[in-house]
């Protein structure tokens, strides 16, 4: 039994470990990408020894320093404990959501067969969705805990949007648990694996196409982030429900921000694109649709589906931030109103027609 | 069920459970209640039924109290001052819940027959599949043996909705 | 049978210890000066303007109990969603029926103008 807490701890521990990273390399795209895309020069004054690596000492080790010495005042006539807890609870849940997500498939070592995934259930995309619901939480706490109007007005809008947009999250996940039929995220991934006509691969974008347009966009409304971030409201609320967090406290909150974006990108890699699958990548090698085979050894095709996954969990982040940085704030009402009317309607008949069409194809 | 697994989770979920009502700040009632629904949902993990502690999560910790955090903030709940009722009351209250105390022992320790089962003439418990909580067999039995039980709970849902528009509509008018 | 939660159970471990000492860094490494100053409220530089408790909208509330409700829908979809092709196009009249309901629900909702102005 404590060779598997070893073993579980060792992924897990490297999971968080690239969430960490993942995070950093996020933040890295809002300041220095986002600059560029606009023209303009962002953040280049921190170094290391000369090196200033296009920002990234900046974000990755100037910001959190920054943020960890910084005085951590608490407003009066707040709740402390709630004030230290709002922070924590929003910053828990998208850790433990994204050890849920498949980043390899098995590694043979020891004598062993690792699944490669930090958290195998079989009920996982559930375990997902009840993390992304418990981390509602973290925004109400934060509004309710600042003593301050402004605070408690963008927790509680921002706490109706996430619950407004989890129902159209959940049902666009509900499609592709109908195609795989099955709730394990690994199994979907493998199910990911064979090829339609001999020659594509069989991505979930190419049988539910509809259902990744609304999990993106739900995905994007859940983690608050441009064109749904009026809870933030940057130039209205200043912050909205983190005003009065400092220090620390404030680090965490904003790395749940780009941790979120992991998440979100994560389970659209894995659902709609194939996870950690390599086209053509069997367990033994490459095998190519003409015939052409190309062996390999176990531990680099593990090595690739790993890197595989890394990348497109980047580039999924990466749409997101290039998404923010294009788009204008949309209206609450006009959020609310596209959450209620829009996406909840179109993705129950989405899961209707997904279910006639399978039906149909059984028969 | 390993037994020492289960007696730090009871422990755990009864302190949680002392939180919720001994609290005077509601915020933090809600916060425990949180805690423990998560604590129930782990209980039910260690039951094999995956399924309903994953729900229980969803639902219950993940929508219905944050209605009553909503509410509690919609109603700017304070802090209630934590004071004893009158006599007469506490030892009501103190009779009462001694009878429930020691009906919940008396039936914990020789449950009532309830079928007519193997089961129930020795004792024991059924050895289950095992695949029993899984979400496969939980929705084949739903969706066939208890499908009325289901259609039921939409109009219960509708009824919900309606009731609830109605109350919240009707200070605006 | 628990065995296979073991890795939810060290993950939930790791990131409390996480998170924690992320909490208690920012006590250790902080300076600690507090004025009265710094415990106002924020509001741009204006004194702050009343209490922050004040009534709410109670469409917020009407917002949460939708939400539940068609949480509950969505609780139910995912097992149908698991079995529908055994379940075949009698399981997909029930869940036709049920959606139906519901779709009921949320039309009266929208009807009704619980939807506008969030």
């Amino acid at each position: 039994m404590w060779v598997e807490i070893g073993i579980a701890a060792i992924k897990t521990g490297a999971i968080l470990g690239v969430v960490m990273a993942l995070a950093g390399v996020f933040g890295w795209f809002e300041r220095k990408v986002s600059a560029y895309m606009q023209d303009r020069v962002g953040a280049n004054r921190c170094s290391v020894f000369g090196f200033a690596g296009a920002g990234l000492i900046n974000t990755i080790m100037a910001d959190p320093l920054k943020f960890a010495t910084k005085e951590d005042f608490v407003p009066a006539g707040v709740d402390r404990l709630l004030h230290t807890l709002a922070p924590c609870v929003n910053f828990f849940p998208v850790l433990v959501a994204f050890a849920a997500i498949p980043f390899g498939d098995v590694l043979e070592a020891g004598g062993r067969s690792i699944n490669l995934q930090a958290v195998p259930l079989n009920v996982g995309v559930l375990y997902i969705l009840a993390m992304v619901s418990l981390s509602v939480y973290g925004v109400v706490l934060g509004g309710w805990a600042s003593n301050n109007r402004f605070s408690l007005l963008g927790g509680i809008r921002g706490s109706a949007q996430m619950i407004s947009y989890e129902l159209a999250m959940g049902l666009s996940i509900v499609a592709m648990v109908m195609t795989y039929g099955t709730l394990d995220l690994q199994t979907m991934v493998r199910a990911q694996g064979h090829l339609i006509g001999g020659w594509l691969p069989a991505w979930g974008v190419l049988y539910q196409p509809l259902a990744f347009l609304l999990f993106l966009t739900a995905g994007m409304a859940e983690t608050k982030r441009s064109p749904f971030d009026l809870p933030e409201g940057e130039s209205e609320l200043v912050a909205g429900y983190f005003i009065e967090f400092s220090g620390v406290k404030y680090l965490m909150f904003f790395m749940t921000d780009f941790i979120e974006v992991a998440v979100v990108a994560g389970l659209l890699t894995t659902m709609f694109f194939g996870g950690w699958q390599v086209p053509y990548l069997m367990r033994d090698g490459f095998h190519f649709p003409l015939g052409v085979t190309v062996a390999l050894p176990h531990l680099l095709v593990v090595a690739l589906q790993i890197v595989s996954f890394l990348l497109k969990v980047v580039f999924f982040g990466w749409l997101q931030c290039l998404i923010r940085w294009t788009l204008p704030r949309i209206r609450y009402d006009q959020l609310m109103g596209l959450g209620w009317k829009g996406l909840l309607p179109v993705s129950l008949a989405n899961v209707l027609a997904t279910a006639v069409v399978i039906l149909a194809w059984q028969a | 069920m390993h037994p020492v697994l289960f007696l730090i989770l009871a422990a755990l979920l009864i302190v949680s459970a002392l939180c919720v009502v001994l609290q005077p700040s509601p915020v933090r009632s809600a916060l425990s209640l949180v805690v423990t629904l998560f604590l129930m949902a782990v209980t039910f993990l260690l039951l094999d039924a995956q399924l309903v502690a994953a729900l229980q999560v969803v639902v219950y910790a993940g929508a219905i109290v944050v209605l009553f955090l909503f509410v509690i903030m919609l109603l700017n709940l304070r802090d209630e001052p934590r004071a004893l009722a009158r006599l007469g009351t506490q030892a009501t209250a103190l009779v009462l819940g001694s009878l429930f105390l020691l009906a919940l022992i008396r039936f914990l320790v020789t449950p009532p027959k309830l079928s007519a089962s193997a089961s129930a003439a020795t004792g024991m418990a059924t050895p289950v599949s095992a695949d029993f909580g899984s979400a496969q067999v939980l929705a084949e039995r739903l969706f066939t043996h208890y499908l009325l039980a289901f259609e039921v709970t939409s109009v219960l849902l509708l009824v919900a909705i309606i009731g609830a528009v109605v109350l919240a509509k009707r200070k605006l008018v | 049978m628990a065995e296979q939660y073991l890795p939810a159970l060290v993950t939930f471990c790791l990131a409390g210890g996480l998170v924690a000492t992320f909490a208690v860094l920012g006590k250790l490494l902080g300076p600690q000066r507090s004025t009265p100053l710094k415990g106002d409220a924020f509001e741009c530089g204006n004194p702050p303007s009343g209490s922050a408790r004040e009534r709410f909208p109670v469409r917020f509330y009407l917002t949460a109990i939708l939400f539940i409700v068609f949480d509950v829908e969505v609780v139910f979809l995912y097992p149908w969603a698991v079995v529908f092709r055994q379940l075949g196009w009698f399981g997909f009249a029930e869940m036709l029926v049920f959606v139906a309901v519901l779709a009921i629900a949320l039309l009266y909702v929208w009807k009704k103008g619980a939807l506008e102005w969030e």
